[in-house]
């Protein structure tokens, strides 16, 4: 029979690169700890270096399992110098590091090209070639500081193993047959092979698919330590292994007891390990998103329903449709659950994020002769996965201005009395119905008369007299950029004003502080999800409105003397000591039929970008969650609105889109 | 000549299927593999800044659908909404879109022979908009490119790259 592994070629890529994404990780944690800790290895953590081969060792097996020679074959160089490295026969350098790293990027692109069914491309191919010689070469070199040598050299030339194999009672159920390992055992040399059946129980009790035996295993052979762990590498996180010498157990029940010593702090966190691995596997399954998506979009269609329901049940005599009444009660609940729940399915950690960064810095770092750290804070705040996918390239593009643009060379740092290392931070954290999202530099913040000068040059309207805030703001302007050296980083102009589209577009803001040599800071406002929506409904014009409850800032009813014209043609409202311009959303939107008489009506005070306007509306109507839908998928691009929504009676509402009419409002009582 | 039209098609030979409505006095017709469905006119939603003919937004079943009134469009009769005022809903280039006419009269088919080119009309009418001019015994049947109708740069209902594909 044929099996069509086709089929799993989708999950195999996807893990694999999961994997790629764990040795990143964990190849940085690593170079971390090598350069604090300079020729010392004590800042290595082995249990990185483990989590790091093993995701090298999975993605050699599933490569080789599906045929993708070339990937396997290359990811064995990889595996082989981490093995090195996690046996202690090799140093953790930062070369090895580098090289590694490099290595990553190169199966990388080997894998892309594998998915994507086509050859290698040439410079791929090509620098996998390369970084494969670098590495043999590495791999051949003698050792720099052959370092616990001695400690073991039995385990290297010895006449053979003493084994004990342990599974866990769980281990035919990951589909693995330890008669299999036992039998490629025998391959190796000559075998001796006990049954442990002290773990029997007694036949009644038995589960026929758990696994009770254990086997002591004596190997007589001249393979190497390595070339056994290999055969073990599928079961070691399903069993208790030890693997000892043959020579130094010649005792063999003094040896069990000695060898048992050392072995238990790293059988603990094996144990640990598996726990929490065990955990976090049988809690979740891969779901398709478009199936998520398809959920959402019939659970959103429900609440519209449930809600024209409520609607209709209003006009119902209480007395006698009571049941129905708390039935309809009942559905609003579960509704609102369900939504909620099916929301919370898309919520990804931002971690998703963030985890590019520390790599994209240290390249670039490097690239720039700069040195920077980067901080993290809130990496578990969750937001929606298509938000997640949307806002990566906006966060990429700050980030990389940070380095390039915010923080200074190390001598120039060192001048302002600041550490050389600069600091790059990250902080995500939920803000009412929003996340907020923060990148900050401790650079040398942003240069008032160099964007000035070239606001100018590039024929941006910008004069002297603006506000610090208005002058930042110049860097959002399409093709702006102070750079004097376009470097392949930054600087080309295509910038600012891209990630503020993307993110005005997610229906976020971003705003800047500055201060000249301490650093600046951006701060990026999103909405959770862009599924649903808390407005305020209000009526002008004999149409309902929704307006983002996040930009309300207050309601009233103005009084007479509060609405003054300025120069016979704008009006602004007096709030507390400030001044808003006024428009009325009627005549804004030139729907007519608004309220009789200037004085009358509510005002709502809106808030976006950093300023206020006051929106004069007809009727406040109440407060509800409305599930947003698309106006230009069948229409197009409506100024000031940024979306629409179905009322409880089947009509349809448009949603404000409140920085769109801040922005026109101060546009044009400036002009 | 004063035979039934749509019983003198010839199935095989009837290359294209149009439904028929009237605007006014005049008869229209539009391709019916373009036609999704047919309902009553329902409140719609105002457009901000819209021009006149486009109606406002409708809720078609869970989807926001624009709508736009031929008559106002085209300039034809007087505009009456009432209870025999019907929305010819449209499948153009993958977009949704309500038309209102004044009645949906039936769904005939014309071979190609039947189709003339239109001529130049002037001003009033943009030639671009139509596909020809059918005739049904005595009736001139005006049809309609809707693609381009929606796509032309007044309503550019549709992306021009989409609606060229289309």
């Amino acid at each position: 029979m044929k099996i069509d592994l086709a089929r799993f070629h989708a999950t195999f890529f996807e893990e694999s690169f999961e994997g790629l994404d764990v040795m990143e990780r964990g190849l940085l944690q690593l170079d971390a700890g090598v350069g604090q800790g300079g020729a010392a290895a004590a800042a290595v953590d082995p249990e990185t270096v483990n989590a790091v081969f093993r995701a090298a060792h999975s993605i050699k097996g599933g490569a080789a399992t599906f045929g993708f020679g070339g990937v396997a074959a290359f990811t064995h160089h990889i595996e082989t110098l981490l093995d090195e490295m996690r046996g202690g026969t090799r140093r953790v350098s930062r070369r090895g590091v580098d090289l590694l790293l490099r290595a990553l990027d190169a199966l990388r692109g080997l894998l892309v090209a594998a998915r994507d069914g086509a050859e290698a491309n040439s410079t791929d191919a090509a620098a996998a070639a390369a970084v494969q010689r670098d590495l043999e070469q590495f791999l051949g070199a003698p050792q720099a500081a052959p370092q616990a040598e001695p400690a073991r050299p039995a385990s290297l030339q010895g006449a053979g193993f003493q084994i004990r194999f342990a599974p866990f009672a769980a281990l035919f159920r990951s589909g693995n047959d330890p008669l299999m390992i036992l039998r490629e055992l025998a391959e190796l040399g000559r075998t001796e092979v006990e049954l442990d059946t002290e773990r029997m129980p007694a036949f009644a009790q038995a589960d026929p698919e758990a696994c009770y035996m254990a086997w002591n295993i004596r190997l007589h052979t001249d393979q190497p330590r390595a070339r056994l762990e290999e055969l073990f590498a599928w079961v070691e996180d399903e069993c208790e292994l030890e693997i000892d010498p043959l020579a130094a157990v010649s005792a063999p029940a003094q040896g069990m007891a000695a060898v048992a010593q050392p072995s238990a702090p790293v059988l603990q966190t094996l144990t640990a390990r598996l726990v929490e691995h065990g955990a976090a596997e049988s809690s979740s399954i891969r779901v398709n998103t478009a199936k998520i998506d398809a959920l959402i979009n019939l659970v959103g269609e429900l609440v519209i329903t449930q809600a024209m329901l409520a609607q209709n049940a209003l006009t119902l005599d209480p007395a006698q449709n009571e049941r129905l009444l708390m039935g309809l009660q009942q559905l609003d609940r579960n509704t609102r659950q369900l939504q909620e729940a099916v929301l919370s399915t898309r919520m990804l950690p931002i971690e998703a994020v963030f985890n590019r960064f520390p790599r994209m810095l240290r390249d670039l770092a490097g690239k720039l002769g700069k040195q920077v750290r980067l901080e993290t804070d809130g990496e578990a705040t969750e937001l929606d996965k298509a938000m997640i996918e949307k806002i990566t390239d906006p966060l990429t593009h700050l980030v990389r201005n940070c380095v390039d643009h915010g923080i200074e060379p190390p001598a120039l740092r060192a001048a302002a009395g600041k550490p050389a290392e600069g600091t790059i931070r990250l902080a995500a954290a939920h803000q009412g119905g929003n996340i907020r999202i923060e990148v900050s530099d401790d650079g040398g913040g942003l240069d008032r008369a160099r964007i000035l000068a070239s606001a100018q040059a590039k024929g941006i309207a910008a004069s002297e007299s603006m506000s610090d805030a208005e002058v930042w703001q110049l860097i959002f302007a399409p093709g702006f950029s102070t750079k004097e050296q376009v470097t392949d980083i930054s600087g080309r102009g295509v910038g600012m004003d891209v990630v503020k589209r993307n993110i005005q577009a997610l229906g976020g803001h971003i705003e800047l502080e500055s201060e000249a040599g301490r650093g600046m800071r951006v701060v990026i406002r999103l909405p959770l999800t862009l599924a649903i929506l808390d407005g305020m409904t209000i009526a002008a014009g004999g149409e309902t409105f929704i307006v983002p409850l996040n930009c309300v800032v207050e309601s009233l009813r103005p009084e007479a003397a509060q609405l003054k014209s300025v120069a016979g043609q704008g009006r602004v409202l007096r709030v507390r000591e400030e001044y808003l311009p006024v428009v009325a959303l009627h005549d804004l939107f030139n729907i007519g039929g608004g309220a009789a008489g200037e004085q009358r009506g509510i005002v709502v005070v809106l808030e976006a970008e950093g300023r206020k306007m006051a929106l004069q509306v007809d009727e406040l109507v109440g407060q509800q969650q409305v599930v947003i839908k698309n106006v230009e998928a069948n229409y197009r691009r409506v100024f000031g609105v940024s979306g629409a929504t179905i009322l409880g009676d089947g009509r349809v509402a448009l949603i404000l889109d409140a920085a769109a009419l801040v922005r026109s409002t101060w546009r044009a009582a400036a002009a | 000549m004063a035979q039934n039209a749509i019983a003198e098609v010839n199935p095989q030979a009837a290359a294209r299927e149009f439904l028929t409505f009237k605007l006014g006095a005049e008869d229209y017709g539009v391709d019916i593999l373009k036609v999704q469905e047919i309902r009553g006119y329902d409140a719609v939603t105002r457009i901000p800044d819209a021009p006149e003919y486009i109606k406002g937004l409708i809720n078609l079943r869970g989807t926001i659908v624009p709508v736009i009134d031929l008559r106002l469009k085209f300039r034809l009769g007087e505009a009456r909404y009432d209870a025999f005022t019907v929305m010819i809903i449209l499948n153009v280039a993958g977009r949704t879109v309500g038309m209102v006419v004044d009645s949906v009269s039936d769904v005939i088919g014309l071979d190609e022979a039947r189709i003339k080119p239109a001529p130049e009309f002037g001003s009033a009418l943009d030639v671009r908009y139509l596909s020809g001019l059918g005739t049904l015994d005595d009736r001139m049947l005006i049809l309609i490119d809707i693609e381009r109708l929606l796509g032309g740069d007044e309503l550019s209902l549709i992306p021009r790259d989409v609606a060229q594909a289309a």
